[in-house]
């Protein structure tokens, strides 16, 4: 039957109902487990192969040895369009997706990221001595 | 003349109205918001508004007529706050009354509407003035329905005066009843005079940006805004007086209970309308008031006229 | 009273994105319209060429921020042609899953769009209330909401995992019951049917005549779907009803995105009990071989196409998108016809614009052969900083300000 006000007895009801706003700052909002939030990068596991800076969309990532086997990872996180092409791409699974994302800042500096390489395992400098 | 001074800007006056017109607005909103499942605005929203508004550079078209664009808020503000004087608010009595203060609430209603569309007409700028004939061209249509509406009760009650008028439905609690179309009337016509959905052609912002006041910025913009909302106010408690006489003779305490009530009943209606209804076109709102809303008014008229040769011989 | 113009846009709160529409008016009537486009040129095409495939697929996604797994697809599909690869049957049925998912969020976005464009923002507070579901479950399947990056050359980059398809089924059940209360409301409520109907109204022949596509031309009586006309991906296997309507106008647009949101539904639900076994992907070489390939692919707005040429290298040598809004924007001025200002929003929001996604250079030859030059990147830059600077932007000094204001 064509009428005003279909929606009353709808409207009526959610009245009553909680509200579906998420009152977002003060309760967080979860990230499912696969979300594509912030890279993080293990230094550890990088063989500096250099696969995630070919096939990055953006050319956020910049990775740079800083020593024998040892390489760091600059992010520019203004760039980054969360695709994790990068992740996708690492041989060694040295990159992974975390739910991180609030990444919002005041200063532009701050949005980029750098993961410098673990300092130098004290074995490694043994056969100098 | 302390005492009319305390009356005229503090109590009933301006103060109190401003206050009470900012409060309405954040019940409306949050009214609106929960029956849309939301949380809705905090209860100084409005008031923030209002100073954010307020702390605003003004800033006025060149080709606008400066005169007109910084008089009509004042005139709209001044014209709601003078009609609220007359209407019995928590007693029988009024603050002023007079034989025929009926006509002149009801005109004082009016002039925020003409302020609209001057300050829309004097803005010159092409989605104003769209918005600023459609004010008058709405104007047109509701009119006379309220009108017919409101007056219906007072030729029951054989009498022009507001006051007068709430002690004839006092003694006799009963004939209310018998306006019960011209409350939904008069509620509709309300409706159209506040511009909200689906009544609020004229400022339409999908389709005119701001309609009449598009080109209204900082105090002047606050200023019309809270016309607006002591104009619901005071709407509100019309058709409280005209519509709703109860619990008048109880004393100022319950009295002001009862008002605040009624006030609040007739605020969630509008609300509830506005939540449940699109936007009208023009053309449909103007069929719709003359084609139905008219009709019933003068069928109201009608009854009472009949009731009031049977009941006051 | 006397015809003036009014502008609609470029800046407009019924236009979500920049495009100018100017409308001459009579009182409320309108006379004609026209429109400008290209507010929103990004170079999207020129910018592919310069990028590997890989990196193209996530540029492409990101032509339209609604649709973006239809022109992901559609490119994807028209590489996978040209490299003939063959992706398997499952990651075929995640891509139909994804591809439906979208639509169902693309059509409840449009149900409150529209909603808001008529003044009924309590019809859009619902339905996107309700999208959200539809979001979350995409963030959770892909691992984003909007850009779902779930294709990759050869495949899809992730498995759905049989939890997440039982969940599917549920959210199927939620959104059914809350589309058949919105067509509920669409066939009921009055104030809705009185600004829907009639409004915009297109004959059946203008339509096919101005090439509309997709729900626009559906709405007109045109039975044309490319999900069943040229059936891709997994959409051979599974049993859907293509909804036409005769109304011609934007009720009948309305009718037909809850209808097909419906057939969504039974879509869905259909996919996730035959998708088979087995791997989502296939090794894709880097290097494309030469040659081409043209991709079709129904978007939500109507049928997307994609053109690739490859030329042996890791990047492309061209690529051409048509976004459905390009087809679709022919017909607004012809629905805007002897309609009036109020109805301009909906009119609009009818076809379900998506601007920015439509705007691309056209190069056109002068056929008497007087001006034949092309113009190289970098002297098309020296040429515009040096016609800023005549007006008064330096460009080259705003870089350097703006170098010094970053190291503050």
């Amino acid at each position: 039957m064509i009428k005003p006000g279909k929606m009353l007895r709808e409207v009526l009801t959610s009245f009553f109902q909680k509200p579906a706003t998420v009152l977002y700052p003060y309760v967080k909002v979860l990230m499912p487990d696969r979300f594509r939030g912030k890279i993080r990068f293990l230094a550890t596991l990088c063989i500096g192969c250099k696969l995630c800076m070919r096939d990055c969309p953006t050319n956020c990532i910049t990775i740079t040895k800083v020593g024998d086997k040892r390489f760091q990872a600059e992010f520019d996180l203004d760039q980054c369009i969360y695709c994790a092409q990068c992740v996708d791409s690492c041989p060694k699974k040295a990159l992974e997706s975390t739910a991180d994302y609030e990444l919002a800042q005041l200063q532009r500096n701050k949005l980029k990221m750098i993961y410098h390489a673990e300092p130098p395992p004290p074995q490694a400098a043994a056969p100098i001595e | 003349m302390a005492w009319s001074l305390f009356n005229l800007l503090i109590f009933p006056g301006f103060l109190f109205l401003f206050v009470f017109g900012l409060a309405m607005e954040f019940v409306d909103r949050k009214l609106y918001a929960r029956l849309q499942n939301r949380i809705g605005p905090p209860w100084f929203q409005p008031f923030a508004d209002f100073v954010k508004l307020a702390a605003k550079e003004d800033i006025i078209p060149e080709e606008a007529d400066s005169v007109m664009f910084r008089l009509m808020p004042a005139f709209a503000l001044a014209s709601v706050v003078t009609a609220f004087f007359y209407i019995p608010l928590w007693s029988t009595q009024s603050l002023f009354s007079f034989n025929g203060d009926l006509i002149v609430v009801i005109y004082l209603l009016t002039i925020p509407t003409l302020t609209f569309f001057l300050a829309g007409w004097h803005s010159t700028s092409l989605f104003s003035m769209i918005g600023a004939t459609r004010t008058l061209t709405q104007l047109f249509a509701y009119e006379v329905p309220l009108f017919m509406a409101i007056l219906a009760p007072a030729l029951l009650a054989g009498t022009w005066s507001l006051s007068e008028m709430t002690v004839f439905y006092d003694q006799h609690p009963a004939y209310a009843a018998f306006n019960i179309i011209g409350l939904i009337v008069s509620l509709i016509a309300l409706q159209g005079k506040l511009e909200r959905v689906p009544f609020d052609i004229p400022e339409a912002e999908t389709e005119i940006v701001g309609g009449t006041f598009t080109e209204y910025s900082g105090r002047f913009l606050a200023m019309f805004r809270i016309a607006i909302d002591i104009e619901a106010v005071v709407g509100a408690s019309l058709i409280a007086a005209v519509f709703l006489p109860f619990g008048l003779g109880l004393g100022a305490a319950w009295g002001f209970v009862f008002y605040l009530v009624k006030v609040l009943a007739v605020i969630a209606l509008l609300a509830l309308l506005r939540t449940v209804l699109a936007r009208l076109r023009i053309e449909q709102m103007v069929i719709f008031c003359w084609r139905i809303v008219a009709p019933a008014a003068l069928f109201q008229l009608l009854i009472n006229l009949i009731l009031s040769g049977v009941l006051r011989p | 009273m006397a015809n003036f113009k009014i502008p609609i846009g470029p800046q407009h709160p019924a236009l979500k994105e920049p495009e100018s529409f100017t409308i001459t008016l009579n009182g409320e009537t309108i006379i004609e319209m026209d429109m400008r486009l290209g507010y929103n040129h990004r170079g999207i095409e020129k910018a592919c060429e310069e990028r590997s495939y890989i990196q193209a697929m996530y540029l492409v996604e990101r032509v339209c921020g609604i649709c973006s797994h239809s022109h992901s697809t559609c490119f994807i599909q028209a590489v996978e042609e040209i490299a003939g690869l063959a992706i398997p049957a499952r990651a075929q049925y995640i891509r139909t899953i994804i591809a439906e998912l979208e639509r169902i969020h693309s059509h409840l976005l449009w149900l409150g769009v529209a909603g808001h464009e008529i003044g009924f923002d309590t019809l859009l507070m619902y339905s996107w209330r309700d999208r959200e579901v539809v979001m979350d479950t995409l963030a959770a399947l892909t691992g984003n909401r909007v850009n779902y990056g779930i294709n990759t050359i050869g495949g899809v980059r992730r498995d759905i995992s049989k939890e997440h398809l039982a969940g599917l089924l549920k959210t199927m059940d939620i959104l059914e019951e809350r589309t058949k209360y919105y067509i509920e409301v669409a066939s009921e409520e009055i104030t809705l049917i009185q600004r829907l109907s009639g409004v915009g109204f297109i004959s059946h022949e203008d339509t096919v005549m101005l090439g509309a596509v997709g729900p626009t031309a559906r709405a007109s009586g045109v039975d044309r779907d490319i999900r069943r006309d040229d059936p891709y991906l997994a959409y051979k296997d599974i049993e859907f009803q293509v909804i036409t309507d005769t109304h011609n106008d934007v009720y009948g647009r309305t009718l037909v995105r809850v209808g097909e949101l419906m057939q969504c539904y039974s879509m869905i639900r259909q996919l996730v009990a035959k998708i088979p076994e087995g791997p989502v992907t296939v090794k894709a070489p880097r290097k494309i071989p030469a040659g081409e390939a043209f991709s079709r692919y129904e978007a939500p707005r109507g049928e997307d196409v994609h053109y690739v040429k490859a030329n042996g290298t890791d990047k492309a040598e061209r690529v051409k998108i048509r976004a459905p809004t390009l087809a679709n924007l022919q017909s607004v001025a012809r629905m805007m016809e002897n309609n009036r200002l109020a109805d301009v929003p909906i009119i609009i929001a009818a076809i379900d614009p998506c601007f920015s996604c439509t705007d691309r250079m056209i190069r056109i030859n002068d056929t008497a052969g007087r001006r034949k030059e092309t113009i190289s990147w970098q002297a098309l830059r020296t040429h515009s900083l040096e016609w800023y600077r005549k007006q008064g932007v330096d460009f080259k000094d705003l870089n350097a300000k703006m170098r010094q204001r970053m190291k503050a």
